[in-house]
């Protein structure tokens, strides 16, 4: 009799096998997926295997305290307390550029444009990401550069009326509605229209006397911390306002729903209850955005001007500056490998630096992100 | 470097084998001046001649001469000459050095076309990248900072510069560096208050280049040796090349009107003149 059942019960010997070919794929998986872990652990043996000899060498001091920068003179100074300083001041130019803009817009696209325009709005910000960065570069450097030295003055109090006059208007409304909360009902209106006109006519005369100041600013070179702050500032954007909206969003609908239920206004909901549940995501944007800045190479090599000068004063936004990865991107090919000079090892170790910062502070984003996810995973 | 040795280490094995014909493979290493006539000289020459390798490295004059001596390259493509010591160490690996100046590297002055000044001393040239002369009023011109730029410490034409003008010592702080002689340039032609310096052979009327002690930078006065920013530029060959073999073709190449083009296409000023 013939049996077309198939025997449910396995044999022991293809039991077996298929064991082990469970257990070879699952292990040829992990390895693919290690392997990038394990590029990045090479870089980083690979980097500070090349920066210890310098510090071997020199020492930490002159790095990290001179500020004379020659790694080709004779002999040689390893300065990069100036290069330390370019790369701060380039990165805060960018956060002040990018930081208010980017949540700003995050926080539009989120909960106040409508659904249709936020369609259209956000992949236009995404663009800018993919716009090449050499392209930023070629714009600094031919367009930014020349419209910063034969109009840098009427540019800068442009940008001080179009930050400070709205930011302005809004503390005087504000500022008004507070202090007079407290007057008579039937007088409060009319003292609040008092007060706010006051304020900005006081807020219109300030800024005009500033204006009047920066318009005499003279922008000698165009390729300076300010001109690069505000590119990067606009290429950091991006990240920032996918990020921020990304957790604004995933703040959700109940959250949002419940506070309208409470009978808060919409002003209320967002920034005492949305904006604060979406905080850490918010913030992790923020150390991305900055990331992106920081580690940004071409556009500061064709804009900043690479002087390794600290400015004077320090918060000079107008003096050419040098960044690190400007220096490593720029030194590097005439550096010695085959000798394995100092002036090789310099750039490693300043790879190891900028290598450490982009490590912690993508740590402590990744770790705000977890906190959020774990707080927002308790609320619901 | 790995790769260089390797290479070598191939044609050596080759030769004592006798399967490969080591004058095919042309090892040429040296100075980042001269590495762009090597290597625009090594793509022709391998274009008429298929079956020629020709390798060209970029690691300074100092590696070149190196490489001459330790015979791990053919070609020393220097922008100086080998030093005594160098000469000394030649000599005792028994290799003898033949120099053959393939071009000359003159570097222009250059500022804005707006810029009133008119000319500049070598004095002034080096006191101004020193720091020490910092408006152009101190040179005759409207009261403004004098934006100082330089190429790159990278670039040959640097070298050339602080070898000619600077004399070893350090250029100011707030010297500002591009990465090509075009960024240079660009950055002259569109900054008024700018004192920059390109090889003569990127200068157009974009911008205005400065006679320095009274000698205009031209390829003329960089050949009767007038201009004092200038050097030449060198290969350097252990013994003078067989005739007719593909290294002797090579090295003078510099010599053909075709290879006199490539000089001048890459900016620097041929040594023959058809």
């Amino acid at each position: 009799m013939k049996t077309n059942e198939r025997n449910l019960v396995m044999s022991d010997a293809a039991s077996r096998l298929r064991r082990l070919a469970a257990f070879f794929s699952k292990g040829f998986l992990f390895l693919v997926a290690a392997a990038s872990l394990v590029a990045v652990l090479l870089i980083i043996v690979y980097i500070a295997r090349d920066a210890i000899p310098f510090f071997k060498l020199r020492g930490l001091k002159e790095l990290f305290a001179g500020t004379a920068w020659f790694p080709s003179g004779n002999p040689p100074e390893f300065g990069a307390l100036a290069i330390f300083i370019g790369s701060g001041l380039v990165t805060l130019g960018a956060i002040l550029v990018a930081v208010p803009l980017g949540i700003a817009a995050a926080i539009a696209l989120s909960d106040i444009l409508p659904y249709r325009l936020r369609q259209a709005v956000k992949p236009v910000i995404e663009i800018l990401a993919a716009l090449p960065s050499v392209a930023y570069g070629f714009f600094a450097l031919v367009i930014f550069a020349p419209l910063l030295q034969n109009h840098g003055g009427s540019l800068l109090s442009l940008a001080a009326w179009l930050i400070f006059l709205p930011l302005g208007l809004l503390i005087a409304f504000a500022v008004s509605e507070i202090a007079t909360r407290s007057i008579r009902a039937d007088v409060a209106p009319a003292a609040r229209w008092l007060l706010a006109a006051t304020l900005a006519a006081v807020l219109v005369r300030g800024l005009a006397a500033l204006s009047a100041i920066l318009k005499n600013v003279a922008v000698s070179s165009g390729t300076n911390a300010f001109n690069v702050s505000i590119i990067l500032g606009i290429m950091a954007l991006p990240t920032i306002v996918s990020v921020a909206e990304d957790s604004l969003q995933a703040a959700g609908r109940e959250l949002r729903e419940g506070s309208y239920a409470l009978g808060a206004t919409r002003a209320e909901s967002l920034f005492r209850v949305i904006i604060p549940a979406a905080g850490s995501g918010i913030i992790a944007a923020v150390i991305l955005g900055v990331m992106r800045a920081i580690g940004e190479t071409m556009v500061v090599w064709m804009a900043s001007g690479n002087a390794a000068q600290v400015p004077q004063p320090w918060f000079n936004f107008l003096s050419p500056v040098r960044t690190l990865t400007a220096t490593i991107a720029g030194d590097m090919g005439e550096a010695d490998q085959v000798l394995g000079s100092e002036r090789y090892h310099v750039l490693f170790a300043l790879a190891l630096c900028l290598l450490l910062i982009s490590f912690f502070a993508n740590l402590a984003s990744e770790w705000i992100l977890r906190r959020q996810a774990r707080r927002l995973g308790g609320l619901k | 470097m790995k790769l260089i040795s390797t290479i070598l280490a191939l044609s050596l094995l080759g030769g004592a084998f006798g399967f490969a014909a080591d004058a095919n493979k042309i090892v040429v290493d040296g100075s980042t001046t001269v590495g762009p006539i090597a290597k625009a000289f090594a793509e022709y020459t391998m274009r008429q001649n298929p079956g020629v390798n020709i390798t060209v490295s970029e690691s300074g004059s100092g590696n070149g001469a190196k490489s001459l001596v330790n015979k791990s390259c053919q070609v020393a493509s220097m922008s100086r000459l080998l030093k005594l010591n160098e000469y000394e160490a030649a000599v005792h690996s028994e290799i003898l050095p033949v120099v053959h100046v393939v071009a000359l590297d003159g570097i222009a002055m250059i500022v804005h076309p707006g810029n009133p000044v008119a000319k500049l001393s070598m004095a002034q040239v080096k006191d101004i990248y020193l720091g020490k002369i910092r408006n152009w009023s101190q040179l005759g011109g409207p009261n403004t900072a004098i934006v100082i730029i330089s190429r790159d410490t990278n670039s040959g034409t640097y070298e050339t510069f602080e070898g000619k003008v600077m004399k070893g010592e350090k250029i100011a702080k707030n010297c500002e560096y591009v990465g090509s002689n075009g960024a240079i340039r660009q950055r002259v032609q569109s900054t008024p208050a700018a004192l920059g310096y390109v090889g003569i052979g990127f200068l157009d009327n974009t911008v205005k280049a400065l006679p320095i002690d009274g000698v205009n930078p031209t390829p003329e006065t960089v050949k009767d040796g007038s201009y004092p920013i200038a050097r030449p530029l060198y290969m350097i060959t252990n013994d003078y090349p067989k005739m007719g073999s593909h290294l002797y073709r090579y090295v003078n190449l510099y010599l053909s009107k075709k290879g006199q083009t490539m000089i001048e296409e890459i900016g620097f000023i041929p040594v023959t003149s058809y």
